[in-house]
């Protein structure tokens, strides 16, 4: 959805550069979601994002799902209370609040919204309930994005950015509404809640002989307790399925919409970069707007006219010219020359040795950044040449960990230059 | 002697991006030095072990993906006192599908036959583990405590040891403690007996679990927080695995000059050395215009990389802190092949780990 600028049409890797800025500042654009693998720094850029977005005049709320301490105080949040919060010290003219998501929370809010204060008692105590509530491995991406719902639907925010939770698999949070969704209105459970529907017996008799193996078998290794818990719990469920599914068609919709960007975050690595060809094969299959990949950790160098082997063929020379004055103050000299050389020669020549020393470390740094940098950029290459046409961006390591809103101004001015 | 003899079952877990599977995958390899066989897990059905690898994708079966020759990890320990000298160790592998495992578990206790398929087809699986998310994990350790347990015709032990590339560390506690997870759901029946069965495995002085991170600030603090976290629920707390360690390339000295001013006399030493040009001889010699517009790229460089190591500083005392055996892998630059591998395997084995 951004207007994407070619950098330069002569080199086919160069590929497409991301305008994160023109992305943020574009009154349409409505939600920013930053998906990726674990490790590469989702929730950081989706909280740098944030805070840029709103020094630029936006109203921005940033979900962030599991954030590490730092960077959860670094925006003052300090408790999970699943409420938006004001980020203070945010310049200039717009406003930035952020918040972490409690699922089981979510998941009540829910309940609480479809049911009857009664019914919604009786749902709540459900230890099944419970279990799904803050266990279903896929609770956690359902609640994400039902959060997200909530959040746009308040009309309170004119941009949402999305953190989305570490999953063991891309596919996790794009399936999980439905996933969740066709479960809890699926065939399966309606069989077995007949049962507490109806009251056993007659209900028995619908059953056929496949299905009676079934539940048979449930409840044999899960023990009967549990099917008891389960047919309960939609029994009192019954009236929300139809909102459920509904919800998660909404939420679906809603990332499909045209002021949606998603945003792949990776790193220059291997395994992150084939977690995010994935990511964006499958966006594209479920029409899902791509904006663009962030590629985070991208080492730079200040002097890349200087080769990795002649940086080191340097420093193997300086580190030699050492070895050979040290061999020849040891052997050479009488005691009488060396007197009469005197103090001060002896020290400029420790002066230049100790450069030499420092230039050598240096030289080597060098070779090391610039064979990571190849690497990296070989990387990236790969990348490019599958998918010209992802705009992308490179974001330039930061020395250290995020710990102030200050160095998410940085990340923001690293994400914006590119 | 190594650190974690009589540990049959090995978890590693850690931060996503460390590289758990890379750290289990050596582990795995080192154990099965001096003649051993290990056999090394995967549970998140990714696939990542064959990644690793370089072969194609596993399916639900142990398969032999690596031997560990004799001396292939270095001399230490191949000679005399086992008798098992000069015999190859061999690393098997297997990525769980739960499906199947379900299946063969239902099959075990059920003798369902064909049916099975049809549970499948009806989707029974997806439900089963939809419905009781603890019998996921159930199923998962137990098939790891079953492969510990798994005597030959002669009674020894099948695998020496089995190396599990686990969850991250944020649901680790939750995985293993499969007691409280299925409490809520079964209180008798296989399941229970079978969450009993897993749970003493994992109690006992057989299991280590050991957390992956790197020296950097995250994933410290998120180890610190897993060890804490692992101890309250009663889990053995194994060892920490530093993982993709960048060598000093600057030495102390170096680290602390590279803060002072040293322009000049470093554009000399880069000079002489003959990068971005000679110099001019002589006493007034000064430093060519080439070689001046690289100290300050160098020197930034520098100045970052002291200031990176300074902050590893902190996070390996942070490491120290917890007390428990601490192993550094070295990053091997250009990503972890099989190559990779044995040199991971080596240094673990070089520091005790296996």
């Amino acid at each position: 959805m951004t207007a994407p600028t070619r950098k330069q049409q002569a080199d086919p890797l160069a590929g497409v550069a991301l305008d994160v800025d023109a992305l943020i500042d574009n009154p349409s654009t409505a939600i920013v979601v930053c998906c990726g693998s674990g490790g590469v720094g989702k929730t950081t850029t989706a909280a740098a994002l944030g805070l840029r977005a709103a020094e630029r005049g936006r109203k921005v709320v940033v979900l962030t799902i599991d954030p590490a301490r730092r960077l959860a105080q670094s925006m003052g949040l300090t408790e999970l209370d699943n409420t938006p919060r004001v980020v203070k010290s945010v310049s200039g003219p717009g406003e930035l609040q952020a918040m972490m998501l409690d699922m089981k929370r979510t998941f009540d809010e829910v309940v609480l919204a479809h049911a009857d204060p009664e019914r919604a008692r009786q749902i709540m105590e459900n230890p099944f309930y419970q279990s799904l509530s803050s266990g279903f491995a896929g609770t956690q991406e359902y609640m994400a994005m039902e959060k997200l719902g909530q959040l746009q639907a308040t009309g309170t925010w004119d941009l949402i950015v999305v953190d989305t939770p570490p999953s063991r698999s891309a596919l996790d949070f794009l399936d999980a509404p439905n996933r969740l969704g066709s479960f809890l209105d699926g065939k399966l459970i309606r069989v077995l809640m007949a049962p507490a529907k109806v009251g056993g017996r007659s209900a028995m008799k619908f059953l056929n002989v496949g299905m009676n193996m079934f539940t048979g078998v449930l409840g044999k290794i899960l023990g009967a307790n549990v099917l008891q818990d389960v047919s309960t719990f939609v029994a009192a469920m019954d009236s929300m399925f139809g909102g459920f599914r509904e919800r998660a068609d909404r939420t679906y919709q809603l990332l499909q919409a045209p002021g949606t960007a998603f945003l792949v975050v990776a790193a220059p690595e291997r395994d992150a970069l084939r977690e995010a060809a994935y990511f964006v094969d499958r966006l594209e299959t479920d029409r899902m707007p791509l904006a663009g990949l962030v590629l985070n950790r991208v080492h730079r160098t200040g002097a890349p006219q200087l080769t990795a082997e002649r940086a080191l063929a340097a420093a193997e020379t300086l580190e030699q010219g050492d070895a050979d004055a040290e061999t020849d103050g040891g052997a050479g000299g009488s005691a009488t020359a060396q007197e009469s050389q005197g103090s001060q020669g002896s020290q400029a020549s420790e002066g230049s040795q100790a450069s030499e020393v420092l230039a050598a470390g240096l030289l080597r740094l060098h070779a090391d950044r610039v064979r990571t940098i190849t690497h990296e950029r070989r990387m990236r290459d790969r990348f490019v040449s599958i998918y010209p046409d992802v705009p992308l961006v490179e974001v330039p390591a930061l020395a250290g960990d995020v710990h102030d809103l200050e160095g998410l101004r940085e990340i923001g001015e690293r994400l914006a230059a590119g | 002697m190594p650190d974690w003899e009589g540990v049959r079952l090995h978890v590693v877990s850690g931060k996503g991006g460390t590289g758990k599977t890379t750290v289990a995958a050596a582990l795995a390899m080192a154990l099965a030095a001096d003649g051993k066989r290990t056999l090394l897990i995967e549970v998140e059905e990714r696939q990542g072990i064959a990644e690793l690898f370089g072969i194609s994708a596993l399916p639900y079966e142990e398969r032999r993906v690596a031997s560990v020759g004799p001396g292939a990890l270095g001399r230490s320990g191949t000679r005399g006192s086992t008798g098992k000298a000069g015999r190859e160790g061999e690393v098997f592998a297997l990525a769980i599908d739960i499906e199947q495992a379900l299946l063969e578990y239902l099959e075990m206790f059920y003798k369902l036959g064909r049916a099975g398929k049809a549970l499948r087809k009806v989707g029974f699986i997806d439900f089963a583990t939809t419905i009781a998310p603890g019998l996921r994990d159930v199923l998962l350790t137990g098939k790891a405590c079953e492969a510990v347990r798994r005597k030959g015709p002669d009674g020894k032990r099948h695998y020496d040891a089995v190396v599990m590339d686990a969850p991250p560390t944020g649901r680790i506690s939750r995985f293993l403690n499969i007691n409280t997870e299925v409490a809520g759901l079964a209180r008798f029946g296989p399941i229970f007996t079978q969450s009993q069965a897993v749970m003493r495995v994992i109690r006992s002085p057989e299991t280590a679990v050991h957390l992956v991170t790197l020296l950097e600030e995250m994933p410290v603090q998120e180890t610190v927080d897993g060890v804490a976290e692992l101890r309250s629920a009663g889990l053995p707390v194994g060892g920490v695995f530093v993982n993709m360690v960048r060598p000093p390339l600057l030495d102390e000295a170096a680290i602390l000059a590279s803060d002072g001013d040293h322009r000049e006399e470093l554009g000399l030493a880069l000079a002489d050395a003959g990068v971005g040009g000679r110099p001019r001889g002589g006493a007034g010699r000064s430093v060519p215009a080439a070689t001046r517009k690289l100290v300050e790229p160098l020197l930034a460089q520098g100045r970052e990389h002291a200031a990176r190591v300074l902050l590893e500083r902190e996070q390996r005392s942070d490491v120290q802190a917890l007390k428990l055996p601490t192993y550094e892998l070295p990053l091997l630059s250009g990503g972890v092949d099989l190559g990779g591998l044995y040199r991971l395997a080596a240094a673990l084995k070089e520091e005790g780990a296996a």
